[in-house]
């Protein structure tokens, strides 16, 4: 299968891919699965009864990864996607979605990814989603994931949720469930310009005794853009949950962030914290003592910042 | 050589301007090591910032090396040659030391340059620049940041604040080595009394005025007489420094 160079700048830019990978794949686009396969461990099929593929991840599976990008490149797209994704017990492994639109015309193109993720007892995962848009066409790129994870006993997830640039219109919706001494960490990076929007929502559910979370959210909003974050923690076992929102704001950037902890259990541990602001004079100033102009610090802060 | 002509200083504070630097007047020559201090809100770290250009003066000149810089900008000034390691370093989310040393300067012997502030390269290089360093590491990170850039005028502003004693000594040698190998006009601002007896002259700045100036061995036993600090009696404090007014 051959790439052009739109093609090929967007799965470099969403799944770090600079060629096709060899283990487990599914790159699907503009609706459609382009490329497909399955390594020794990892399943890789499509749906029967809808659009979407279904990912197995065999027990014991070691230091593997799954690479499953979406790339739009018409303008004028709607393409929605169920995928559900089961990582077997014991299994380690690292899955790479994110979704890029390059929309060059006049027409919306929109991405729903609906995930459904299950990781099994003892079993650990690594998520990273990126997603990006690109193209001069005043036509929308709208990107609006929602997933499900499903944490079983003393698994273990790392997510990684990426918002680089491009991206007119986004709605987030994360929801998880923890069982007995799962552990989970999110950290999100967003970054809006022009006149997009981005709302996050997050649910996460500390079922199990001695589960963990922790939402850790880094923001950046330009120009007019804005963004809503409502990340909740919901203890209702002895369990721990730290959410932590911090937000730059540029030009007339607007943010709302509210984070939230409940607990329903007497043992529960949770803290919260949110903090909006502009970028400290102190830093831009320290950064031009060493010889950068004004611009130039700005770009460092916020690239260091949402690193 | 660096002279400032009646600089003037004032800042707003609320409705009324407060004036901070009053007439300064001060010519400083090339390879010289010269120290500052004073007590606390004297002015130092505004007169720093001044010739810095982080605050501009309302009053006055700045002339570097025949050159009148009163209107250039930080960028300017810093690319010009004028290097200021601050009091107070802010602290940076995400930005990982090695950054920050990649920004100030583009020699690579990123590890050489951790290692002579005191910090080992192995545990320094990838720590972020934020508030999980102590005062006294974020100290040694703005030294590195400072030392390896290329200078004729170097400002190390309390350089000895938050670093533990036993590391002092080697701090200040850097300091000095940096001075002799480049040919710099070195400002340390101090309240340090190994400090002052090293400078080739010390400059008394209080309430925004130059109280006192001359060579070492002359003021600093003036210093030491007229202005010995009395914490010892007060406070248990340390009299190697200088007094508060
Ligand atoms: N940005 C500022 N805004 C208001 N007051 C300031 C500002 N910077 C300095 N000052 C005031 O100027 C005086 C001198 O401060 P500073 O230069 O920091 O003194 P020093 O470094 O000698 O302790 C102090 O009274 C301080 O409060
Ligand atoms: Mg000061």
């Amino acid at each position: 299968m051959k790439l052009n160079a739109i093609e090929q700048e967007l799965l470099e830019t969403i799944a770090d891919l600079h060629k096709i990978p060899t283990g487990a794949v599914n790159i699907r686009k503009n609706g459609e699965g382009i490329l497909r396969h399955s390594s020794a461990n990892i399943e890789v099929r499509p749906k029967s009864d809808k659009p979407g593929i279904d990912v197995i991840v065999a027990p014991n599976t070691k230091n593997e990864a799954v690479h499953i990008p979406v790339m739009i490149t018409m303008s004028g797209v709607k393409d929605v996607v169920y995928n559900t994704i089961v990582i077997g017990e014991g299994a380690d492994v690292t899955v790479v979605a994110g979704c890029g639109i390059h929309n060059s015309g006049m027409e919306k193109s929109q991405h729903d990814g609906i995930h459904e993720i299950i990781v099994k007892k003892g079993a650990r995962m690594r998520y990273i989603e990126k997603h990006y848009g690109s193209g001069q066409g005043s036509g929308e790129r709208v990107l609006n994931p929602q997933t499900l994870l499903t944490m079983e006993e003393n698994s273990i997830v790392e997510m990684e949720l990426v918002q680089i640039k491009g991206v007119d219109s986004t709605i987030r919706d994360t929801k998880a469930k923890l069982a007995k001494g799962a552990s989970l960490v999110v950290t999100e990076r967003l970054l809006t310009h022009g006149n997009q929007k981005a709302v996050s929502d997050m649910t996460i559910e500390l079922i199990g005794a001695d589960s963990n979370a922790q939402v850790i959210s880094r923001s950046v909003a330009k120009d007019n853009s804005k963004q809503v974050f409502r990340p909740i923690i919901i203890a209702r076992e002895r369990s721990k949950g730290h959410v932590e929102c911090d937000s730059i704001l540029i030009d007339h950037g607007k943010i709302s962030s509210t984070p939230a902890i409940t607990a329903e259990h007497p043992d529960a541990q949770l803290t919260h914290e949110a903090a909006i602001g502009r970028i400290a004079e102190e830093q831009l100033l320290k950064l031009m003592t060493l010889g950068l102009t004004e611009e130039e610090a700005e770009d460092v802060i916020l690239r260091g910042f949402l690193q | 050589m660096l002279k400032l002509e009646s600089v003037e200083l004032q800042i707003a504070n609320g409705n009324e301007n407060v004036s901070i630097l009053k007439d300064i007047n001060l010519e400083l020559e090339d390879n010289k090591f010269y120290a500052l201090t004073g007590p606390n809100g004297g002015g130092k770290t505004s007169l720093a910032k001044v010739i810095m250009g982080i605050y501009k003066n309302n009053k006055g000149k700045i002339i570097f090396d025949g050159r009148d810089i009163t209107n250039l900008s930080i960028t300017e000034r810093a690319k010009a040659g004028i290097s200021y390691a601050f009091q107070n370093p802010p602290r940076f989310k995400g930005m990982k030391i090695k950054d920050i040393l990649r920004i100030s300067s583009d020699n690579n012997s990123l590890r050489a340059r951790l290692r002579a502030v005191g910090l080992c390269p192995q545990d320094y290089l990838d720590r972020e620049c934020d508030t999980s360093l102590s005062g006294g590491e974020m100290k040694r990170v703005e030294l590195a940041t400072v030392l390896s850039r290329p200078s004729k005028i170097v400002i190390y502003d309390e350089p000895e604040a938050g670093v533990d004693l036993w590391s002092f000594e080697n701090l200040l040698q850097l300091i000095r080595d940096h001075h002799n190998k480049s040919n710099v006009i070195s400002i340390v601002i101090t309240h340090h009394e190994r400090v002052l007896s090293l400078a080739d002259e010390i400059i008394l700045l209080a309430d925004g005025k130059i109280v006192d100036r001359g060579p070492s061995d002359k003021l600093l036993p003036l210093l030491r007489t007229d202005s010995r600090c009395c914490w010892e009696d007060n406070c248990g404090g340390n009299d190697n420094e200088i007094k508060c007014y």
